[in-house]
């Protein structure tokens, strides 16, 4: 089984008009640029990305919106934290400007709709957000004592994800912090892109040590680090 | 109400150092973005484990600039270090952990907290998104998994407008999920007949609190200065 990519462009090739695309990383940390920079450049519009930001420590997902490719964004930590820099952030004015349709999730609800969708769940009670306006439009129920909203399952068409190391199989091994989004992402989407760092042959990931099992992942393509600068402020 | 005031209260630094002391060792503890973040600047030696949500334990010291690893950073995007015993997983374990109460604190900001312990504190309506748009981030997770939530805030806004308040005006986290409100001026305890005051800044009165804050205070006879 080989599942390699000779590179980005081609990995991302076929992604239609329409598509929802969910995108990994937390702010820096295990997010696959390249494949966004791939998306950026590729035709494809009206698309629904899932990611939990807009730009803050990584500005290549706004150049999505920059490029008006996106309709609908789903996420739990979408804009800059100071209210002057996000004034002047893309994504900002145009969910201001009702250009872009966006949703946001509690950043454990947001993850889970995604675990649910990978593992054929449709939907699930959880305790965040009851009292407050994430519980609109949602069906509210009691076990015991507590009051919990249902929330449903994300299923994403395609995924794109980051590894420090992957192989010919699509066994992805994490690094750190880099994990974040990246298995849930990989599970729950019919087509799991990994943009890995180091691509190896079978084997060379101990089996005990791979995060994300190939099973869950179609598209394995080689890339270079890419190197940035953490702010999010 | 403008409740603009000239007490001389703690400086933020001092906020986390009070809550550092409030935290019991052998405890697991998350650490939400600003004042609460400079609290790990207190607790080096002890023995509480800080969780950072995307996915690590363990969570050790801002790196310095020979140590920063770009796969290696805190939930408030800053470089961070490894401890003796840190661990990794992904951000949907981070969050089963979270709801399913295995943090024993979560020290978290505030936009307003109310008398009954609501919290308010991902989306101020003065950026002029609608009212289900913010950043909602981790904070509705923990508000309502954590077995204790303690708030580190200054008392009011830049602008002279209360923040502990007798009904949350803004976007809620969540309700009645606080325990513990510690601010510039004082340390208030959520209880069910009201915030009762436990503690304020040296030089301060319990009258001089109450000017600022919105609800009527309950006042602990054992009320002293803060503890630092």
């Amino acid at each position: 089984m080989d599942k390699v990519f000779p590179g980005v462009d081609e990995a991302v090739a076929d992604i239609p008009d329409g598509a929802s695309v969910a995108i990994a990383g937390f702010f820096t940390a295990g997010t696959p640029i390249p494949l966004i920079k791939a998306l950026a450049s590729q035709g494809a519009k009206n698309l629904t990305v899932i990611c939990m930001q807009m730009g803050p420590g990584n500005e290549d997902i706004n150049q999505l919106v920059i490029n008006k490719r996106v309709k609908k964004a789903i996420c739990n930590y979408p804009f800059y934290r100071s209210a002057s820099r996000g004034a002047d952030s893309p994504t900002e004015q145009a969910v201001r400007s009702g250009e872009l349709e966006m949703e946001v999730c509690p950043m454990g609800t947001f993850s889970e709709k995604l675990r649910a969708a990978g593992a054929g769940i449709a939907a699930f009670y959880t305790p965040t957000g009851v009292g407050t306006v994430v519980e609109t439009g949602k069906e509210k129920r009691k076990f015991g004592k507590l009051d919990y909203l249902l929330e449903l399952a994300i299923k994403p068409d395609y995924a794109f994800v980051y590894a420090y190391k992957g192989d010919h199989m699509g066994n992805l091994q994490c690094h750190k912090t880099a994990r974040n989004y990246n298995p849930e992402m990989a599970a729950a989407a019919e087509i799991t892109i990994a943009a890995v760092e180091n691509l190896v042959e079978p084997g060379e990931i101990e089996g005990d040590m791979v995060h994300i099992p190939g099973i869950y992942v179609q598209r394995v393509v080689k890339i270079d680090r890419p190197t940035y600068f953490p702010t999010i402020d | 109400m403008n409740v603009t005031h000239k007490f001389k209260g703690l400086s933020r630094e001092l906020i986390a150092l009070r809550i550092a002391n409030e935290l019991e060792d052998g405890t697991y503890v998350n650490l939400g973005i600003g004042i609460p973040t400079l609290v790990s600047d207190w607790i080096e030696g002890r023995d509480i484990v800080l969780q950072a949500e995307l996915g690590m334990l363990n969570t050790g010291p801002l790196a310095g600039k020979d140590e920063v690893e770009q796969d290696l950073i805190n939930a408030s995007c800053q470089p961070v270090t490894e401890l003796t015993g840190s661990c990794y997983f992904s951000e949907n374990e981070s969050f089963a952990m979270i709801r399913g109460g295995y943090m024993d604190a979560a020290v978290l900001g505030a936009l307003q907290v109310s008398e009954k312990g609501d919290l308010a504190g991902w989306q101020n309506p003065g950026r002029g998104l609608p009212d289900n748009i913010g950043n909602i981030g981790g904070s509705m997770d923990l508000a309502v998994g954590a077995k204790k939530v303690i708030i580190a805030m200054m008392h009011v806004t830049n602008d002279g407008q209360y923040k502990i308040v007798k009904e949350c005006s803004y976007p809620l986290t969540a309700r009645g999920v606080v325990n513990l409100i510690v601010t510039d001026l004082a340390v208030m305890e959520v209880t069910k007949k009201g915030l009762l005051l436990r503690e304020v800044a040296p030089g301060l009165t319990a009258e001089d609190v109450q000017s600022v804050t919105e609800p009527k205070l309950i006042i602990s006879p054992e009320l002293t200065e803060i503890k630092l």
